[in-house]
């Protein structure tokens, strides 16, 4: 999130789109309540399903899934065309009036540069054209007609109301009351929300359609203020702090970047990532990047990392390609992997395709799942009937179950999704003989580092001289990790302009990232979160729930990366000369020496408005971008593409060009793409959904959840049932062209055919939470009908746009 | 009434509801009398804690018999929200307030386990036993088939047969350490569930 989850108690006009707050994040939701209740604001849900987030809205409509882009689009054309934007804010904040390459070109859904033999672009014409001072040049009058402002322009032209209607079946009086009530917050005292969740990441075009979200928000000047933001709700209670500790295919902690093969050179790996400003006077905080990386590796390697051995460059593994979960389960079903490890996670229940994710285990020469509860994935071997159809006789996988603590047995902290690490202190003892998984890995990983020690092996290096300095080594303690992950001084660090002045003594706990240096003087395990253990001791575990505003600042409650700021990019909250926007919904303001006010201001603090400094202090630009230049692997602007299991089986924006239907930049395994179903053999749309009562493949072990949603269901409209000859208790069958599954049928109100291209979709809903193990009334694992492709950016899967047959069982 | 938080009604109402509490308390003995049972939570440790489900983040506050003395095992007997968490304010939605049957499912692994290539059984192996075959076979796999260069002679240090998912309601703590333990051995198919 941007912002964070009392903040939404600020906003006029809340959207909720690709998510289901109300449900899936019923406390958070509350502050929408509050916002309804005291400051009139007004709620609008778009959703293929009426869900019980639409049943309290004060607006509804409804899309055919996976064709958010087209709606936003609409939604962008419409602010352009009736000039529906913040003018000071997009003039000032944005890079509309920066010009872009000659080269640069978007035709029949196709952008410049395209690979079609290898579905990737060569991106040097997404870019920018410089003027002889290197910067960017800019046409502040937005009359050049390469200046983003009118390429934009252009390339939503297309995205009519008449189109939305098309494409995504919305009634256009129904779509452009949606357009009014967002249009509603360009006004400097108005601030407009989005929540949003899986329903925009789980499609092949995701990240994108999260992007043309931002790119409202951008023309709104919604981002940055009180009551605004794009505000994603992630699923689990930490999943957004190990994205932010990088535990990814490609990632290191902070965000930074593994090197792919091609990067032989430390320094040039290094100024690839430290990006300087393209416009003058612009922070462009990244370009500090050598300092975060050098205080990574002396983290982790200590003193056998020096200037001398480039900082341990050649320790970090080399990329050639992403080895995300989808290309793992495509080499594990090729027989290319050998060992896996499942820690807290359930793969044969949440990956696509069932029946891949268990042909690839059983291909493994040794499976690892550690975890508290019994999970399906530890038995993907063992015969449950129709539930899990196998012969434990073929399967070949050593398998080991390894119990683990659960939350109330240990200490340490998550990151919610609003970046606020909350500490969480040990209640009970683990049962049995369950273990933390800090000890497990330490068990693992001391084990490897003694064999290497005492016979050697392939390239022991990164092993033999990392860093394992916990007073118990076989149990390293959560205090002493967060100490490490927040970072200390290796000798003493002076100010750069009077080196006199010592900022933080040789030893003690680092209070902030500015304090991080290139030289190997400093140490931080994650550079984002350093501030959450200081000198003064462990922030993340305060509990001062002042908010002396009434604002919904709670600064003095645990601890937010970065540096403690709340909401994101406030500076642009805030008028050129440094004025809030709307004083009556102030978080920062320019006092004449400083920026100061009810949020720790998200940029340089003591930076006069007049220098021209701008907010977006990450992007070398300084301002946003809607044109995202190499950003991006689809383009710089966001196009619709169907899902892959399309119901048309064309683009309706380039009914001729086949390259186009679907993401001509997407990764398809070719198993994978003859996996893929047509509408001729199943004529309906499926989408995944979740409900209140249960959390994913969990809560079916808990028996209060168990006994309120005990059983499963696929959920389809009235005008379905009748299609299909079915009632409301029926068994129907929903088959895919990977599988099929069994459940009552639900039959509501809450779905309804669209019109689409003139022909009627049916979309059929399928709540995912039960499988063979639990306590709820065993039921079929819902991925065993989605497809296995995922985003053009992220490899996350299509969960949510799919073609099924529904018929009576 | 008396006013008072509740951590002094806690406090002053104790384990049971004798006569000089009662008139602290602000209650008239007699009816009050009456009332034998103990209050629930009064002999309870509470410790706070943040539930583990979605991301919210409400903080919860976990009652737990045993009062820390040693050779008392604590086990969690109420869970509720916690008033003073600024998001949540003492409310949980279903599945927060059901947590305490997560704690104490009878899906709870409670022993390392083995299943051997083509058994339709599990049978129960010790920690050492687990941990030192798992370790052999990690490093088995390493040494066979790390990649310290490609053919074309680039240094990538990598190891791409073995991979791992880590756990997304793991702490912060957790994960630092699994992402430093598998990224020291070169793993690159190393991901979790922000990918999905």
């Amino acid at each position: 999130m941007t912002n964070h989850w009392v903040d939404i108690k600020n906003a006029d006009v809340i959207l909720v789109m690709g998510g289901n707050a109300a449900e899936a994040h019923p406390c958070g939701f509350k502050w929408v309540t509050e916002a309804k209740a005291h400051r009139k604001a007004r709620l609008i849900v778009v959703d293929p399903r009426f869900t019980r987030t639409a049943s309290v809205a004060d607006f509804y409509a409804p899309i055919r899934t996976g064709t958010d882009i087209t709606f936003l689009g609409g939604v962008i054309n419409y602010l352009l065309t009736n000039d529906k934007i913040q003018h000071e804010y997009v003039k000032n904040y944005t890079d509309m009036s920066f010009i872009v390459r000659e080269d640069f070109a978007f035709k029949d859904g196709v952008f410049s540069g395209y690979d079609a033999e290898h579905r990737k672009y060569d991106k040097t014409s997404w870019d920018y054209e410089r003027g002889d001072d290197g910067f960017v040049k800019v046409d502040p009058t937005l009359s050049h007609p390469r200046c983003v402002y009118n390429l934009m322009k252009q390339h939503y032209a297309a995205y009519t109301p008449e189109m939305v209607t098309n494409v995504c079946g919305t009634p256009t009086d129904k779509f452009l009351k949606v357009c009014e009530m967002l249009a509603s917050t360009a006004q400097p005292n108005r601030a407009g929300t989005i929540l949003y969740a899986l329903g925009w990441t789980h499609h092949s075009v995701g990240a994108q359609m999260i992007r043309t979200g931002a790119m409202v928000q951008l023309l709104l000047g919604n981002i940055g203020i009180a009551g605004g933001g794009m505000n994603a709700l992630r699923g689990h209670s930490n999943i957004q702090g190990l994205t932010d500790l990088g535990l990814m295919s490609n990632l290191l902690p902070g965000y930074m970047t593994l090197p792919m093969e091609a990067e032989q050179d430390y320094d040039a790996y290094i100024t690839k990532r430290a990006t300087q400003p393209l416009r003058p006077n612009q922070l462009s905080y990244w370009k500090n990047y050598r300092a975060f990386h050098v205080s990574f590796m002396k983290s982790w390697w200590g003193d056998n990392v020096s200037a001398e051995n480039n900082f341990g460059f050649d320790y970090l593994p080399k990329l050639d390609k992403s080895y995300d979960m989808l290309q793992v389960f495509e080499l594990m079903a090729q027989g290319k992997m050998n060992g896996y490890i499942a820690q807290g996670f359930n793969p044969l229940a949440a990956a696509p395709n069932k029946a891949k994710v268990g042909l690839g285990l059983s291909k493994l020469k040794w499976l690892v799942v550690m975890d508290p509860l019994a999970t399906e994935t530890s038995e993907f071997w063992k015969n449950h009937g129709e539930f899990n159809d196998v012969d434990s006789s073929k399967i070949q996988t050593e398998v080991f179950r390894l119990p683990t603590t659960c939350f109330a047995e240990e200490r340490g902290s998550l990151v919610s999704s609003s970046r606020v690490l909350q500490w969480h202190w040990q209640g009970a003892q683990p049962p049995g003989q369950a273990r933390s998984d800090l000890e497990i890995m330490a068990g693992l990983w001391l084990r490897i580092r003694k064999a290497y020690q005492e016979k050697g092996g392939t390239y022991p290096d990164p092993i033999l001289k990392m860093t394992w300095p916990y007073a118990d080594p076989e149990s390293p303690a959560p205090e002493e990790l967060a100490m490490e992950f927040n970072g200390r001084a290796l000798a003493d660090v002076t100010d750069p302009t009077d080196k006199t002045k010592v900022l933080a003594k040789k030893g003690e706990q680092l209070s902030s990232f500015a304090l991080l240096r290139d030289d190997g003087s400093t140490a931080s395990g994650c550079w984002i979160f350093c501030g959450s253990w200081t000198q003064a001791g462990n922030q993340m575990g305060r509990r001062d729930n002042s908010d002396p505003t009434g604002i919904g600042q709670t600064l003095g409650w645990a601890w937010a990366w970065p540096a403690n700021r709340r909401v994101l990019y406030n500076r642009a909250s805030c008028d050129v000369s440094g004025k809030p926007f709307d004083p009556s919904r102030k978080l920062i303001g320019w006092n004449g020496k400083a920026w100061s006010g009810p949020d720790i201001p998200d940029f340089k603090a003591d930076e006069p408005p007049e220098n021209g400094m701008n907010p977006f202090i990450m992007n070398p630009e300084g301002v946003a971008r809607f044109f995202a230049r190499d950003g991006m692997n689809e383009g710089p602007f966001p196009a619709h593409y169907e899902p892959f299991e399309t119901p048309l089986g064309y683009n309706p924006f380039f009914p001729d060009n086949k390259a186009v239907t679907s993401n001509p930049a997407a990764r398809v395994f070719p198993d994978d793409r003859a996996a893929f179903g047509t509408v001729d053999k199943f004529p309906h749309t499926a989408t995944t959904y979740r409900l209140t009562e249960h959390f994913h493949y969990w809560t079916k072990h808990a028996k209060l959840n168990a006994i309120v949603q005990p059983q499963q269901f696929v959920e389809i409209g009235e005008d379905l049932a009748k299609e299909v000859g079915v009632v409301a208790g029926d068994r129907v069958k929903v088959s895919s062209n990977r599988g099929h599954i069994v459940a009552v049928a639900l039959v509501t109100k809450r779905i309804k055919p669209l019109i689409v291209e003139g022909k009627k979709v049916q979309t059929v809903g399928l709540p995912l939470h039960w499988g063979f193990k639990g306590l709820t009334q065993p039921g079929y694992l819902v991925n065993t009908l989605t497809p296995s492709v995922g985003d053009g950016n992220s490899q996350t899967p299509e969960f949510k746009s799919f073609l099924v047959k529904v018929e009576k069982a | 009434m008396l006013q008072m938080s509740r951590r002094q009604f806690l406090k002053v109402s104790a384990s049971t509801l004798a006569g000089s509490s009662l008139a602290a308390l602000g209650f008239s003995p007699a009816p009050a009398l009456a009332e034998v049972r103990q209050y629930k939570l009064s002999r309870t440790t509470e410790t706070r804690n943040t539930c583990p489900y979605c991301s919210v983040g409400c903080g919860i506050l976990m009652y737990g018999l045993g009062d820390n003395a040693k050779n008392a095992k604590a086990s969690i007997i109420h869970i509720e929200g916690d008033p003073d968490h600024p998001v949540n304010r003492g409310t949980l939605c279903p599945k927060g307030a059901s947590l305490i049957d997560f704690i104490h499912s009878p899906s709870r692994l409670l022993y390392p386990e083995y299943r051997a290539p083509g058994s339709s059984e599990w049978t129960r192996i010790s920690w050492d036993d687990a941990l030192n075959r798992i370790a052999a076979l990690m490093k088995e796999d390493r040494d066979a088939n790390f990649v310290e260069n490609t053919p074309d002679g680039k240094k990538v240090n990598r190891w791409l047969t073995t991979g791992m998912l880590a756990a997304s309601a793991g702490s912060n703590e957790v994960g630092y350490l699994t992402h430093k333990t598998v990224r020291s051995l070169g793993m690159l198919a190393f991901d979790n569930q922000a990918r999905v």
